[in-house]
C-alpha cells in the first residue's frame, strides 16, 4: 500500500488531543528502532491515526532514504501471509519483513481472533526488533482492550509507547478548518470556520465533512451573487436588488442605541467590574451603584474602588508573611470587608492564640515526691532545667490518677516561669488535640492549625494513648513530633501505658516516643502517702498529727485521687459526727465500715465534688475488717 | 456568548429566527442581505438542500464596524423549521442573544405556529434560559397573501403572543415588516446591555 502523500507532519494540525502522538510519531521517525518500539497509536475514527501512520513513513523516508519502509493494513497483512503460506513460501514471507526497517501497520484491532496470524505477528515482531527494525502500530483501542489476542502477543505491543490521540478541541477545531481552506485555498469570511468549529464534532473527518457542505454551499451561493435570478429558488424572487437605506436606517439607529448603552457611565462602571472580577475581587460595591438611577461620581468612586483594593493587597501581604495559609483567605479578595481583613491581619501578626498553655492549678511546688515517683520528677527537673536537650521526648506513664497530669503541667509552668511568658507552651489533652484536627479539617483551615502547633516552642501531650487508631491524628502528631523535636524543641507526654504496650500506636511513633526516656509513676508508697494525706488535710482545714498520718498512710490507696477522696469522706464524717478528725474517727471510718456502708457517706459529701471520686469502685480502700484483708490477700 | 466584551472591546449579538418550516425565516436573511450595501456584504452561508429547504442552519454576519470604540457584529441565523431537526435546532439556539419567531399567516398553518412556539419555548428551557428574559419579537409573515386564505393580525395575536412581545406584520419576500423586525429585536438585545444580561 502507498503512503498517501498528503498525510504528513507539516499538513497536521497539532492540539491537545494529539500532541503526545505527534512527539513520539516524530521521534520515532528520526531514529527508527531506537526509541519507542513498538509505538502503538490508538484513538477514535476519524482523529488522525492514520495521518501519523503515514508522516512517519514520509519523514523516515526523507531523513534515510534507503530505509526500506512498508506501510499496510492489518487486512493486507493477513492477506500476504495467506497468500504464502498457500504458496508454501513462508519462509520468503519472513524472510521479506526481516529487511524492513519501519513497518506501519494500519487498523491492528482486527486482530481479535485471528490466532494464527497473531502467532505470525509475534514471530515477525521478535525477528523485526532483534534486527533493530521499527514497528508502528495504530488501533482504535488500547493493546489490552483488543479482545482474544494472545497475551505475549499484547505484552509486545506493550512494551513501547502507547499514545492516545483525543477529539481535537476548539481551537485545534479552528486551526484545522484553516489549514484545509488554506490547503484548498478556499476563503471564508471571518467568523464563518470559528462558528462552524464551535459546534462539537468529535472528530476530525465529521469536522471537514461539515467545510465541505459549507464549500458546496458557497459556491451555491456565489454564482447566486452574480446572478440577478437565483438559480435554485425559482420560487424565490431575489430581494430588492438596489439597497433601499433600509440597511444604514438600522445601522445609524443601531449605532444610537449602542452609544447610548456602551458610552454611559454604566458601562465605565461594568467595565470596571469586568477588570476587577478579571483580577479576582469582589465588585459588589460597584455592582450596586449600577443599580442606582442617577449617576453617581464615577471617577470617585473607581478611585475610592482601588484604593481600596490596593490597601487589601498590602495587608495580604503582610497576612503572608505570617502565615502562607492566609493567602488565600476571601476576606483579601472583598474590599466590603477591610476591617475582616485588617482583623485578620492583626491576629495574624500578634500570633496566634497558642494551642492552650499549661493550668496555673498544677505548680511543680505542690507536686509531693516520694519513691514511687522520684525517677519522674527527676526527669521533670532535669526537662525543666533543660528544655529539648536530655530527654526529649519525655514520656511519663503510669495508673489513673497518680500524678501524671499534675506533672506534665507542673513542667509546663516552670519551663513559662523560667523563660519568661514569650515562651509559648502547648499543654493539651490528646482529647482535645483530635477535636482541633478534627475543626481544621472540617474548616479547610488545616495549614493554619498545623502553623499553630509547629510554632510552639514545647509541645506537651496530656494522655496520648488517646492518638491509638486515629490515623489522621497520628500522622498529623508524627510530622508536628518531627518538627518540634528536630527543631530542639521539648516534647512531653503523658499516658497511661508505656508506649510498647498502648495498641494501635503505629511504630513510627511508637519508636519516637520511646526514643528519649519512658519513665513510670507508681501509685504512691507509704511515705508519700503520708505526705500526701498530710497536705490535702491541712488544705481541707483539718489538723493532723504525726499518729493520725501514720494510721492514713497505712490505708491502701494506689493514686492520689483516692487521698483526695478518703480526706473528703474523714471531713465529711466529721461533720457529720460533729466530732473532730482524730484518729478513733479513722477507725471508725475506715476500718470498721463496709465498703456498702460507706458510700451514703460519700454521697453526702458529694456536692460540689468530682462524682468519680465517689464511684464505688474507686472507694475500695475500705475493706471490712484487718482478717477479711489478709485472707484477701493471700487469696 | 458574550454580548459585550469589554476587555477585547467587542460587541457579538446572536439572533436566531425560529419558526415552524417554510415560515420565511431564511427569506428574512436573504432580504437583510440584498440590502447590505456592497462594501459591508459578508459571506451569507445557506446550507439548503435541492428543494431550497434549510438542511442545517442559515447564517448571515453582518459587520456593522466599529461603534463607540467596539467592533459591532450581528451574527443572524436560521434553525431549520422541519420537526425532524430538533437537534440542530438546539444547537443553533444555544447562545441566542435574542429570538425572532416568524410566523407563518396561513389559516391551515396555525397548529405548526403554536407547535414551533411550544418547542421554542422547550428548547430554550433546555438551554438554561427562561424564555420571559430572552429578547423575542414575532413576526407575521405573508401578510400579503389573499385574505381568505391568511389569518389577521389580532387573530394570530391572540394564539400566539401570549406574552405581549413586540410583533409585526411582514411580507419578507418583498421587505415590509422586515427590517422593522430586526431593529425590534436588535434594540432589545442591546437594551439588555444597560441591565446588566451581557458581559
Amino acid at each position: 500500500m502507498q503512503l498517501d502523500s498528503r498525510l504528513r507532519f507539516d499538513s497536521l494540525v497539532v492540539g491537545a488531543g494529539n500532541r503526545l502522538g505527534v512527539a513520539a510519531a516524530r521521534a520515532v521517525a528520526e531514529s527508527p528502532g531506537a526509541v519507542y518500539n513498538p509505538l502503538f497509536i490508538y484513538g477514535g475514527t476519524g482523529l488522525g491515526k492514520t495521518h501519523l501512520l503515514c508522516s512517519v513513513g514520509h519523514l523516515a523516508a526523507a531523513l534515510q532514504p534507503q530505509l526500506e519502509i512498508e506501510y499496510l493494513s492489518l487486512d493486507e497483512f493477513v492477506e500476504q501471509l495467506h497468500a504464502s503460506v498457500s504458496a508454501g513460501q513462508m519462509d520468503a514471507f519472513s524472510r521479506r519483513y526481516e529487511r524492513v526497517g519501519l513497518l506501519l501497520i494500519d487498523d491492528v484491532q482486527f486482530l481479535t481472533g485471528r490466532r494464527e496470524t497473531q502467532a505470525e505477528l509475534l514471530r515477525l515482531f521478535e525477528r523485526m526488533q532483534t534486527a533493530g527494525g521499527q514497528i508502528v502500530l495504530t488501533s482504535d483501542r488500547p493493546p489490552a482492550e483488543i479482545p482474544d489476542v494472545d497475551e505475549r502477543l499484547i505484552s509486545r505491543l506493550s512494551g513501547g509507547l502507547i499514545v492516545d490521540v483525543t477529539a481535537p478541541d476548539y481551537e485545534t477545531r479552528v486551526a484545522i478548518l484553516r489549514a484545509n481552506c488554506e490547503e484548498r485555498q478556499l476563503e471564508f469570511k471571518s467568523g464563518v470556520l470559528e462558528e462552524l468549529a464551535r459546534f462539537n464534532f468529535n472528530n476530525v473527518r465529521a469536522l471537514q465533512g461539515a467545510l465541505n457542505r459549507l464549500v458546496a454551499a458557497k459556491a451555491v451561493t456565489a454564482e447566486e451573487e452574480v446572478k440577478p435570478e437565483p438559480p435554485r429558488t425559482p420560487a424565490r424572487p431575489t430581494p430588492a436588488e438596489r439597497p433601499t437605506g433600509e440597511f444604514e436606517s438600522f445601522l445609524s439607529e443601531v449605532t444610537t442605541v449602542v452609544q447610548q448603552q456602551v458610552e454611559s457611565w454604566q458601562a465605565r462602571l461594568r467595565e470596571a467590574v469586568a477588570y476587577w472580577n478579571g483580577e479576582g475581587y469582589r465588585t459588589a460595591v460597584l455592582e450596586r451603584a449600577l443599580t442606582l438611577t442617577k449617576a453617581p461620581d464615577v471617577a470617585g468612586l473607581l478611585a475610592t474602588f482601588t484604593a481600596a483594593v490596593e490597601h487589601l493587597r498590602d495587608l495580604e501581604q503582610k497576612a503572608v508573611e505570617v502565615d502562607r495559609a492566609l493567602g488565600s483567605d476571601p476576606v483579601f479578595r472583598d474590599p466590603e470587608r477591610m476591617a475582616a481583613a485588617e482583623d485578620l491581619v492583626e491576629r495574624a501578626l500578634a500570633g496566634e492564640t497558642p494551642p492552650g498553655g499549661p493550668s496555673p492549678a498544677f505548680a511543680r511546688a505542690a507536686f509531693e515526691v516520694g519513691t514511687s515517683n522520684q525517677l519522674a520528677v527527676h526527669a521533670a527537673d532535669a526537662v525543666i532545667a533543660s528544655p529539648g536537650v536530655k530527654y526529649n521526648p519525655l514520656l511519663i506513664h503510669g495508673a489513673s490518677g497518680v500524678g501524671k497530669t499534675h506533672l506534665l503541667h507542673a513542667i509546663g509552668n516552670a519551663l513559662v516561669q523560667a523563660r519568661g511568658s514569650r515562651l509559648v507552651v502547648a499543654c493539651v489533652h490528646a482529647q482535645q488535640f483530635i477535636d482541633e484536627l478534627i475543626a481544621s479539617i472540617q474548616g479547610g483551615t488545616i495549614e493554619r492549625w498545623r502553623a499553630r502547633y509547629r510554632s510552639v516552642d514545647a509541645l506537651m501531650i496530656d494522655d496520648v494513648h488517646f492518638v491509638a487508631d486515629k490515623e489522621r491524628t497520628q500522622e498529623e502528631l508524627f510530622l508536628l513530633f518531627n518538627e518540634i523535636v528536630g527543631a530542639g524543641k521539648q516534647v512531653v507526654l503523658t499516658s497511661d501505658q508505656p508506649p510498647a504496650a498502648i495498641p494501635d500506636l503505629e511504630a513510627r511513633l511508637r519508636s519516637r516516643f520511646e526514643g528519649g526516656l519512658v519513665v513510670p509513676i507508681q501509685a504512691p508508697d507509704r511515705a508519700l502517702r503520708e505526705k500526701l494525706f498530710a497536705r490535702f488535710l491541712s488544705a481541707a482545714g483539718r489538723e493532723s498529727d504525726a499518729h493520725l498520718l501514720t494510721l492514713l498512710g497505712q490505708q491502701p490507696v494506689q493514686s492520689v485521687r483516692e487521698i483526695i477522696g478518703v480526706v473528703n469522706r474523714l471531713g465529711a464524717a466529721a461533720h457529720a459526727a460533729g466530732a473532730p478528725l482524730d484518729a478513733k474517727l479513722v477507725r471508725r471510718e475506715l476500718g470498721a465500715v463496709t465498703p456498702y456502708a460507706g458510700v451514703p457517706v460519700v454521697t453526702q459529701a458529694n456536692d460540689a465534688r468530682d462524682p468519680a471520686f465517689m464511684d464505688a469502685e474507686k472507694i475500695v480502700w475500705d475493706w471490712p475488717e484487718v482478717g477479711s484483708r489478709i485472707i484477701e490477700e493471700f487469696r | 456568548m458574550s454580548l459585550v466584551n469589554y476587555a477585547a472591546r467587542e460587541i457579538t449579538c446572536k439572533i436566531v429566527y425560529y419558526g415552524p418550516g417554510r415560515s420565511g425565516k431564511t427569506t428574512n436573511l436573504h432580504y437583510i442581505y440584498g440590502q447590505v450595501p456592497g462594501d459591508r456584504k459578508g459571506q451569507m452561508v445557506s446550507l439548503a438542500t435541492q428543494t431550497d429547504r434549510t438542511l442545517f442552519f442559515d447564517f448571515l454576519p453582518l459587520d456593522l464596524g466599529i461603534i463607540s470604540g467596539f467592533t459591532t457584529r450581528f451574527q443572524l441565523y436560521t434553525v431549520p423549521g422541519q420537526v425532524y431537526y430538533q437537534t440542530t435546532r438546539r444547537l443553533v439556539l444555544q447562545g441566542a442573544d435574542g429570538v425572532v419567531f416568524v410566523a407563518d399567516s396561513q389559516a391551515r398553518q396555525l397548529d405548526e405556529n403554536v407547535e414551533s412556539m411550544q418547542d421554542l419555548h422547550a428548547n430554550l428551557a433546555e438551554h438554561g434560559v427562561d424564555a420571559r428574559t430572552v429578547p423575542l419579537v414575532i413576526q407575521y409573515n405573508k401578510q400579503d397573501l389573499p385574505a381568505d386564505l391568511i389569518l389577521t393580525v389580532p387573530e394570530l395575536e391572540e394564539q400566539l403572543n401570549f406574552r405581549g412581545v413586540p410583533s409585526f406584520a411582514a411580507d419578507a419576500l418583498h421587505g415590509p415588516g422586515v427590517f422593522e423586525t430586526l431593529r425590534a429585536v436588535s434594540e432589545q438585545v442591546l437594551r439588555k446591555l444597560s441591565t446588566g444580561g451581557g458581559g
